[in-house]
């Protein structure tokens, strides 16, 4: 049995987490071969919920899968689809099943996903979310009941280093570590000098930190995202870079482009770790971590 | 403060009147009339596209204010129309409608929506400014509500869908949280910012709401 993703993070060894999208729908043998690809070269293979607001099969049931293939699953819950009881109940359901780790985050917006007339829950915020977690370790449910058994969580949180403003978003990073966040995985990053200056504040707090790397596959993709999605943004010399790619070569330059910066991060010391995001490409994760010469890792 | 309304669709007026063929229609000369909804003007255009569609009115007024206890007394004025007519089709915010509902037993049926508790930014320009959530918050958040101008509600910050102020939904609308930082800032109290804030009582006044004043 490999070790806990706490255990991980505790050992002050440069930490490596994946992540895998569930199936809209109930064929789930590409989720499968992904979790197979991914379970003995991360420390934590996060399952996104419902990612976008697009209605999936559940990240719970997707962490499920990943502990019948003797992974590390990392469960992410948003709180904009269910209200307190409904995210204690799967907290406690994940808690008997092994499930030890949890990202707590807001969740996207109804409107961008693809039920566009649901409703949208967030009773909760990842901050209130992370300190329900605390309540229910302390043996407590969030109407001060007593847990007949309570739960343990590696908790954590994200943090969008390239948000402008910054500053709203770091009072919110403090208060997820006071809430008891024990690792973040920050939102895409791409222009290392950014990032590092993010560090040097964030560096003060007792939190382990991943960076986020979402795997560029065209340039097409870098500058959509630039245009769409809120807190990403990709320099100007990695869009040439990919531009530049001879044809058919593109996701290979993405590969490059993401396994250097791994190798970068990890030779300066940047930060704890990394988060890598493949966005429906996982196996050439794997790929990635040969160019940051991290194969083999765990 | 005004309740801000819009008209619903003629296929979703007539489908609601099915049945229904002698209609009385009242507008409202308060928050609809402002919103342009079911002023005079209105009432007059919806009086023709009904009578375009078949159906017969019998009479029609504007009610100086439909929510208020003055409006039995302005109805009563047109008992003589509004006894002949099947229905009352009601060109005001949901509060008219349930107010005409219950004078005298004819069904009232709403020909607007009532979108939310607004008040007006620039001429035809409306903002919502209350949830009615029974706990106001605007104490430590600078006089802006994360109830209504976060597209969430979130409490402790903006979420990561914020960017360069604007929120995840709508590039053109402020990002509540920011507003709100800056606000703060300005004010020297971030340390109200910094605060945790618990989650919200959804229960203050279990539904259906209801409350006796001294």
């Amino acid at each position: 049995m490999k070790q806990g993703f706490r255990e991980a993070l505790k050992s002050g060894k440069f930490i490596i987490t994946s992540e895998i999208g569930p199936p809209k729908g109930t064929n789930l043998d590409k989720m499968r071969h992904h979790i197979e690809i991914l379970k003995d070269r991360v420390d934590g293979i996060n399952v996104t919920d419902h990612q976008s607001s697009v209605m999936r099969f559940p990240s719970l049931g997707g962490c499920l899968e990943i502990k019948e293939h003797d992974g590390e699953p990392i469960l992410q819950m948003t709180c904009r689809d269910r209200n307190q009881m409904a995210l204690q109940a799967d907290l406690l359901l994940a808690y008997t099943r092994g499930i030890r780790n949890v990202l707590c985050l807001t969740g996207d917006a109804v409107p961008v996903g693809d039920h566009k007339h649901a409703k949208g829950v967030f009773e909760f915020d990842s901050v209130q979310l992370l300190r329900a977690i605390k309540q229910m370790e302390s043996g407590k449910d969030m109407g001060g009941n007593d847990l007949e058994g309570a739960v343990e969580f590696c908790a954590g949180a994200i943090v969008t280093p390239e948000a402008k403003p910054i500053e709203p978003q770091l009072i919110k990073f403090e208060k997820k570590i006071e809430a008891g966040a024990e690792f973040i995985q920050t939102q895409a990053i791409y222009d290392l000098d950014n990032f590092a200056r993010f560090m040097k504040s964030a560096r003060q707090y007792p939190v382990k930190i991943l960076a986020g790397i979402v795997l560029l596959v065209s340039a097409k993709m870098a500058k959509y995202m630039n245009e769409n999605v809120p807190g990403i943004f990709v320099p100007q010399n990695l869009i040439d870079e990919l531009a530049g790619a001879p044809k058919g070569q593109a996701l290979n330059k993405g590969i490059e482009i993401a396994g250097r910066m791994i190798k970068t991060i990890k030779d300066e010391n940047l930060c704890d770790g990394v988060h890598i995001m493949a966005i429906g490409r996982e196996e050439v994760v794997p790929d990635i971590l040969a160019v940051a010469g991290l194969n083999g890792h765990v | 403060m005004k309740s801000i309304t819009r008209q619903k669709p003629l296929e979703e007026i007539t489908q609601q009147l099915e049945g229904l063929h002698r209609l009385y229609l009242v507008g409202c000369g308060t928050c609809a009339t402002m919103t342009k909804t079911g002023g005079k003007e209105e009432v007059l255009a919806m009086k023709e596209r009904l009578q375009g569609a078949g159906k017969m009115i019998t009479g029609w007024t504007v009610i100086p204010t439909a929510c208020d206890t003055m409006t039995e007394a302005s109805l009563a004025e047109n008992n003589g129309a509004i006894q002949s007519a099947d229905c009352f089709l009601v060109m005001s915010c949901a509060l008219g409608v349930q107010k005409i509902a219950s004078y005298n037993g004819k069904p009232a049926i709403p020909a607007l929506d009532t979108l939310f508790i607004g008040v007006e930014d620039s001429p035809g320009y409306f903002h919502e400014v209350c949830d009615q959530c029974g706990h106001c918050v605007l104490g430590y958040t600078a006089g802006i509500c994360p109830i209504t101008a976060c597209h969430k509600g979130l409490m402790n910050g903006p979420c990561g869908g914020t960017n360069n102020g604007k929120c995840e939904i709508d590039k053109n609308r402020d990002c509540a949280w920011t507003l709100i930082y800056n606000r703060l800032k300005e004010q020297g109290r971030l340390d109200l910012m910094k605060k945790y804030q618990p989650p919200r009582n959804s229960q203050i006044v279990p539904r259906p709401r209801v409350a006796k004043v001294a």
